[in-house]
């Protein structure tokens, strides 16, 4: 059963992921007065990308890649099986790490510099997160998600300076604009492609698949403000994760993309005020 | 004579015979061979005592203690006489206090105190033996083969082989005099015995630098040291007792937060926290060999060792509450400084005080949970940052360089170093492995025991530990895929004690959750009189090791193994410009060009000197409302 359910989440998560990614690429056309791809635009390239002929820079590099998507996986299958957050929450950065190290791996300028502008994003944002998890223990008396969907009471209650706090780093792991400064999809910018720049065909499919997952185990983040015992509040998290998600596109459309100085500054300030006040007083309160 | 008087003993005997002997492959025969048996005795003692634990005390004890006097005027002598050469006069005064304390306080009142226990081995002192033992003893080995390469690569420093040598065994015999003692005035006999070691290893090369940096350690730990001397003659004063054991088991009002105070500082400076940690940054001008030592299985170890010790005492009171806020500080400013940083020994210099600094807020936050994390964070810290440091040595003396940015080399030069290094750095912080279990317990306890400040500063610190060692580890990969030029000559000294390192990093991983059954657990249920828990669930734990498992596929990365695969090799993208070797391109006058690549180091925004300031500042202002809470306490 536990096996079955594994396979479930690992075939799911990223069908519905490339599904977001569509959604996104046709809202995104709109918005900028175009027509836009299908829908199911996403799956195509990544197929696309699947036929290519193989071709790298050396022999090293994509080898991360897979062990990325490998603790990616994981990462989703701990969150989605209702294991314990801050063990996803350090699986997730290992698969980053280990993608980052792929970028120093093809030792080219470009995706050196991708990896660092990664690392440095990571740095930004990882404090919140790892504050988010905290959060989620101190109000629901446990870090496995299988106890906190069961309270009562969803966690936005207690944590709504940590819910605007995520929703503020959420750009840096969707990398949507104004933080998408280590690989825009952009192709032009001043860095090409960043830490993808010497990948092509399957591994680059690999590293789409990748950021598939990525999204949902962001949302599932979201959606865990609003989670509780009650069925109808799984309906209000998508409609909020949506919404959220929504946000984030908007915003990505809405603003050029920031330097780092400011990207780093501001994420840890953001952390610093809403997550840890937001933290101390649940802890005086509860 | 028993295996733990032996175990105390043996190293000196070792020390005095290395000292002695100048020929060299006669002492390197002996000191490989007082090494492995060295370890030998840990491994003997630890199936001998370690399930039930032992405490006793010798008959001759009174003798014991006017041998201690005699070495201690002896040492403070010597310190005396090179202090005024030298013109020192700090350390002159230091010396000139303490000393005649200890000594006129052993002679009068601390005469005629009973003495129940003088040699107590518990868990945790069983656990610091296994440290200073095995890693200790694998140091001492390295050193044979790294100093012969060192004075083959310094021709301008006199050879002192014989007195480096024998400096390490004879610290590693006051480590092990300083964990199993329970007499107050033997641990502080053996506290300052280590502190003259480090000043004589940091002073080794006898140049300037090294001259001054090694008066500042010992400036520093003197300082540390009186702080001990007083609480000694504090606590036999006024409670008529000299055992750390009856110390610790006192109520905590606020007389007996006076002593704790002192040796709190007095650990402090030890295991050199903010103000103090300016020592173990200067002490990396010594051959590597000793800071390694220093860093990882003495020295350092043995201010936070006291401070698990005296945690009953700390928790919530104001002493306890100053030194977490001198840990937070330390681990959080510290670990900014090391961003900055490109020379491999300060990285791990600065990270070791970052970690210290975890290690005392776990410590003094004193709960259960934090002290399992504590203890659990020396264990592998010991392990990694040794290995890390012995790489580093050997990786530059291939390099001629211990630079992180010369490192994208290094898989040209040696990939089995390339290697090793990786795996220690992994060690450090990535996710399965040991310094990150440890991390996530103490922020469940930090959480659970609502020190909401700690939590904050865990979770900033371990971004940026995340940050600086990724790219470390990001130039360690760079070069990975290149083919090895040149074989170097990388003697078995160095490279055996390397390899046992690296075995010991990764099974100490795997079998963190047995050394939690079999010494953490145990422990902490006898100190705390109710039954701990594995602050981890099974199915995390089971998780964790299968995330290992699957991690150590990563070196398969450093293997070639795709020779028939039929992908098309180009070469990396140059905007167009390549010339088509990978490393130059077409600038733009028509040149060739090399394309350099350098990590980021953020200087701008945490310098160190300043991150250091800031830190000495607030850690300087915590003391003093210390010293205020600490006052108004006794007023009371």
């Amino acid at each position: 059963m536990l096996i079955l359910k594994i396979i479930v989440i690992i075939l799911l998560t990223p069908i519905a992921g490339g599904l977001l990614t569509g959604m996104d690429r046709v809202i995104t056309a709109r918005m900028q007065g175009r027509q836009g791809p299908p829908l199911l635009q996403p799956f195509y390239d990544v197929l696309k990308l699947i036929q290519k002929e193989a071709i790298e820079v050396n022999l090293m590099h994509r080898f991360y890649v897979y062990l990325s998507l490998i603790f990616v996986i994981l990462t989703s299958v701990i969150l989605l099986l209702g294991g314990d957050i801050l063990l996803a929450v350090f699986a997730l950065t290992l698969g980053s790490v280990l993608f980052i190290l792929g970028g120093y791996a093809s030792n080219s300028p470009y995706s050196l510099i991708g990896s660092e502008r990664e690392l440095l994003q990571m740095m930004a944002y990882e404090p919140m997160v790892l504050l988010t998890g905290i959060g989620f223990y101190l109000a629901d008396k446990s870090f496995f998600i299988s106890d906190i969907i069961k309270n009562n009471i969803p966690a936005i209650v207690y944590l709504p300076g940590m819910f605007i706090g995520f929703v503020y780093i959420l750009t840096f792991k969707l990398r949507k604009s104004p933080f998408d400064f280590s690989m825009s999809h952009h192709g032009h910018q001043e860095i090409v492609q960043g830490i993808t720049t010497e990948y092509s065909g399957k591994d680059l499919a690999v590293i789409e698949i990748t950021h598939w997952y990525e999204q949902i185990i962001a949302l599932v983040f979201v959606f865990l403000f609003f989670a509780t015992s009650h069925i109808s509040s799984i309906i209000v998290g998508i409609i909020v994760c949506l919404l959220v998600y929504f946000l984030e596109i908007l915003i990505d459309n809405g603003f050029a993309r920031m330097k780092w100085n400011f990207a780093l500054k501001s994420a840890w300030l953001v952390t610093a005020v809403l997550g840890s006040v937001n933290l101390m007083v649940l802890s005086y309160f509860r | 004579m028993n295996l733990i008087t032996t175990l105390i003993l043996f190293p000196l005997a070792i020390a005095i015979l290395s000292f002695v002997i100048r020929q060299d492959k006669i002492r390197n025969a002996i000191v490989t061979l007082g090494a492995a048996s060295i370890a030998l005795l840990t491994v003997l003692v630890t199936v001998r005592y370690f399930g039930d634990g032992i405490t006793y005390s010798y008959h001759q004890e009174e003798g014991i203690s006017y041998l201690i006097m005699c070495l201690e005027i002896i040492i403070a002598g010597y310190v005396l006489v090179k202090s005024i050469r030298d013109k020192k006069y700090l350390v002159t005064v230091f010396a000139a206090i303490q000393t005649p304390l200890i000594l006129w306080f052993e002679l009068s009142a601390g005469h005629h105190i009973q003495i129940v226990n003088q040699i107590v081995y518990d868990k945790l002192s069983g656990i610091m033996v296994l440290i200073i033992g095995i890693i200790g003893s694998l140091i001492c080995i390295y050193a044979v083969g790294y100093m012969k390469d060192y004075h083959h690569h310094h021709k301008e420093y006199a050879e002192r082989k014989s007195f480096f040598l024998s400096i390490l065994f004879l610290f590693l015999s006051a480590m092990f005099g300083l964990v199993l003692s329970n007499n107050l005035t033997w641990l502080y006999f053996c506290w300052e015995v280590t502190s003259l070691c480090s000043f004589l290893l940091i002073g080794y090369t006898r140049t300037e630098e090294a001259k001054s940096n090694s008066y500042r350690a010992l400036t520093i730990n003197l300082g540390g040291g009186l702080a001990f001397a007083v609480a000694i003659v504090f606590i036999g004063l006024h409670y008529d007792t000299l055992e750390l054991s009856t110390l610790i088991s006192l109520e905590p009002e606020a007389i007996a937060m006076v002593p704790v105070f002192l040796m709190s500082v007095a650990a402090l400076t030890k295991s050199a926290q903010f103000p103090f940690s300016s020592w173990l940054l200067g002490a990396m001008v010594a051959p590597t060999p000793s800071s390694a030592l220093l860093h990882s299985a003495t020295m350092v170890k043995a201010g936070v060792y006291l401070i698990i010790r005296l945690a009953p005492m700390l928790g919530d009171s104001p002493v306890g509450i100053a030194v977490t806020g001198i840990g937070c500080a330390t681990f959080l400013l510290s670990s900014l400084a090391a961003v900055t940083q490109s020379d491999g020994k300060k990285i791990l210099a600065y990270s070791t005080v970052a970690n210290l600094g975890l290690i005392v807020i776990c410590a003094s936050i004193g709960s259960q949970e934090a002290l399992w994390a504590a203890i659990l964070l020396i264990i592998f810290h010991a392990s990694a940052k040794s290995l890390m440091f012995l790489c580093v040595g050997s990786i530059e003396h291939q390099l001629g360089s211990r630079n992180v940015e010369d490192m994208g080399d290094l898989a040209l030069v040696s990939r089995k170093l390339n290697l090793f290094m990786f795996i220690g750095i992994a060690g450090m912080f990535l996710a399965p492995f040991g310094m990150l279990i440890s991390k996530w317990v103490a922020m469940k306890a930090f959480i659970d025991s609502r020190h909401i400040l700690a939590v904050i500063v865990i979770a900033y610190g371990s971004a940026i530990t995340l940050f600086y060692w990724t790219k470390w580890m990001g130039k360690l990969v760079s070069g990975s895929n290149r083919k090895q030029e040149k074989e170097h000559s990388f003697s078995l000294f160095e490279e055996l004690p390397i390899i046992i390192h690296v075995i010991i990093v990764i099974v100490s991983c795997f079998a963190f959750p047995l050394i939690s059954d079999y010494a953490l657990v145990p422990y902490l249920t006898e100190l705390f009189g109710k039954d701990a828990v594995i602050p981890i669930g099974t199915s995390d734990v089971n998780l964790m090791i299968m995330m290992l498992a699957m991690l150590i596929i990563i070196p398969i990365s450093f293997i070639p193994l795709y020779k028939g695969d039929k992908r098309r090799i180009v070469p990396i993208y140059m905007a167009g410009e390549n010339t088509g070797d990978n490393e130059t391109f077409y600038g733009g006058l028509g040149e060739k060009r090399k394309a350099e690549m350098r990590n980021w180091y953020l200087s701008e925004y945490f310098d160190s000197k300043k991150m250091l300031f800031i830190g000495n500042i607030i850690a300087i202002l915590i003391l003093v409302l210390g010293v205020i809470l600490l006052i108004g306490g006794l007023a009371q």
